[in-house]
């Protein structure tokens, strides 16, 4: 498989509240993205997964290491990375449709153009039917996919979604990750998703990835494939609840309580010595 | 299948929310006040309370009007027109040489004149000083500096530098309308949220789109409201501009009635301006509602 983004020794801080010293939000991180992954960062919050995003993104210039993107570093903010954003980030003076195009609008394609290919990703998502409506009379689900209908519309080889589900409710989220799914297979994307849930986390990837905090480092790697799973079966339920993703779950679960005990330990110790 | 798993419909009704801060339509009390106030007028003014000097009673401002309006002139030139009179003999004097028309339309002329220069020149500012820190620094200092002052204050200065014609007028009504735009748009500019810069950049957008298409577009309810601030500054200000050797328009008239103690006409003249600037503000508030339909939605 082709590599399409690639990072070596990738560190970013941020200077620390107190004027003291610096927050190491990713610390030399080293990871390829190869076509076709479906790539879940997971870990407590803080750990870094949000700046790992923004700076595969353009949105951040790491402080050191090097980002590749077929091979041509990284300098900003580009088409072939879309980006779905936790709170949707559409825009309100436009409608669905009209947010759907905007990326081509911006690049100059016929309006015809732009209207077919905006409908085609929104019927993708299901939303033929609000062509026509304001963003603030949609719900956050629907909303969440007119912003994922955007991003496919300029039709970039990598999708960085930043806690798209975070906001949904239980019975949305479940729809919104098969939706997410099917899309994926049918437009062959690389997809970078992260997520603070471990059941969509295992759910979802073909390679998962488990971070720590301070600093921001990739603690654990997994190489999944209930997605293919779910593609070909179409039952959620049954994976979700079949033995060898329970097992996985609860592992997953206990790597990262126990990183959350070593921490409380850490505190408690630095705090109670003299 | 379809890939939507979702079937519901997304019409909000306009319902007022439980507790939502002063819910209800207050219309009607508006309507009961007004009447309130007009019969009180009317009342004290009958029983005769207050001298005339004071306080004319509804039917001599009334009467003002139909005069320095030149109503029955104007009917009489209608019926010529439509040829059921065959001369006009209704004389027109007007008040200070010029009909209550024509008075509004030099006093429109001024204020639109003042208020469409400001717009054009204080929304590109005040966006620029929302983007760039080296214009927030070179405007910062002047408009905060001048903006508290009352323009009575700076008027003399108008008149040794422009003169008593008509540009040291558009000079002062500008003035009061170009800060609260440029303090307007510069604040709408912090509105759009960084993940909708975000999202343009990534969707291939240059420097010049964000600003074009996210940025002016997040602060037009803003823009929109610093006009309306703007164009009820540029009607107050408008007497002042109006003291200095003007021939017509409705400040001129106020000033003028006031010298000769007619103050029919000056409570004339406080209504018209009253009502001419309240149908622009509706008016502003219309094109607000057209314009930006989503604020305070998201
Ligand atoms: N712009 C910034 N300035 C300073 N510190 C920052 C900035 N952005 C992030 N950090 C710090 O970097 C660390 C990682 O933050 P990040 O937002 O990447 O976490 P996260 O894993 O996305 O957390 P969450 O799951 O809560 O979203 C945190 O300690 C945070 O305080
Ligand atoms: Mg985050």
């Amino acid at each position: 498989m082709a590599t399409v983004i690639s990072l070596s020794r990738v560190s970013m801080e941020f200077p620390a509240l107190e004027g003291a010293g610096t927050v190491k939000a990713l610390d030399n991180i080293d990871f390829d993205f190869r076509s076709g992954e479906f790539v879940v960062a997971l870990g407590a919050s803080g750990c870094g997964k949000t700046t790992l995003l923004n700076v595969i993104a353009g949105f951040l210039t790491p402080t050191s290491g090097e980002i590749l993107n077929h091979g041509h570093p990284i300098t900003g903010p580009g088409r072939d990375r879309g980006v779905v954003f936790q709170k949707h980030a559409l825009l309100p003076w436009l409608n669905v449709v009209e947010n759907t195009e905007f990326g081509l609008m911006l690049q100059g394609i016929p309006a015809s153009e732009r209207r077919r290919r905006a409908q085609e990703n929104l019927s993708l998502v299901g939303l033929s039917d609000f062509q026509r409506y304001p963003i603030y009379q949609l719900s956050g689900g629907m909303q969440q996919r007119v912003g994922l209908a955007r991003a496919l519309t300029c039709d970039p080889d990598m999708l960085l979604m930043d806690e798209p589900l975070g906001a949904l409710d239980a019975f949305t989220r479940e729809n919104m990750q098969e939706l997410i799914l099917r899309v994926w297979k049918a437009t062959d994307k690389v997809v970078f998703f992260i997520t603070h849930s471990v059941e969509e986390a295992l759910f979802m990837a073909t390679r998962l990835v488990v971070m720590s905090p301070r600093p921001g480092r990739i603690t654990h790697e997994y190489s999944l494939d209930f997605c293919h799973r779910f593609l070909e079966i179409g039952d959620a339920r049954k994976i979700k609840s079949s033995t060898e993703f329970i097992r996985m779950r609860e592992e997953i679960l206990s790597i990262i309580h126990g990183e959350e005990v070593d921490e409380i330990a850490d505190t408690t110790a630095a705090g109670g010595a003299p | 299948m379809s890939l939507n798993p979702f079937a519901r419909k997304a019409s909000l009704p306009i319902v007022d929310q439980y507790g939502a801060p002063g819910r209800g339509n207050s219309t009607f009390i508006s309507l009961v006040t007004i009447v309130v106030i007009l019969g009180g007028w009317w009342l004290i003014t009958h029983l005769e309370l207050i001298r005339p000097l004071f306080l004319p009673s509804p039917e001599m401002v009334i009467s003002k009007f139909n005069k320095i309006a030149c109503t029955s002139h104007y009917t009489e030139v209608f019926l010529v027109f439509i040829g059921a009179l065959d001369e006009v003999s209704a004389p027109c004097h007007g008040f200070s040489e010029h009909a209550l028309h024509e008075h509004i339309l030099w006093s429109l002329y001024r204020v639109f004149t003042s208020f469409f220069l400001a717009a054009i020149t204080a929304i590109p500012i005040g966006v620029a000083m929302g983007m760039s820190r080296f214009t927030r620094g070179v405007f910062d200092p002047p408009i905060e500096f001048y903006r508290p002052i009352p323009p009575l204050a700076y008027l003399p200065l108008t008149i040794i530098w422009f003169g008593i014609g008509e540009s040291g007028k558009i000079f002062l009504i500008y003035l009061a309308c170009f800060a609260p735009i440029a303090i307007n748009a510069r604040a709408g500019v912090r509105s759009v949220s960084i993940e909708q810069i975000h999202a343009a950049y990534s969707m291939g957008a240059s420097r010049g789109q964000v600003i074009r298409q996210v940025v002016i577009k997040a602060a037009l309810p803003e823009i929109l409201t610093g006009m309306r601030v703007a164009i009820a500054f540029g009607w107050t200000t408008l007497v002042a501009a109006e003291m200095v050797a003007a021939k017509a328009g409705i400040g001129v008239m106020v000033l003028n009635a006031a010298r000769f103690l007619a103050t029919d006409i000056v409570f004339l003249g406080i209504v018209v301006i009253g009502a001419v600037a309240f149908v622009f503000d509706l008016a502003m508030r219309r094109l607000e509602k057209s314009l930006v339909p989503w604020k305070g939605k998201v």
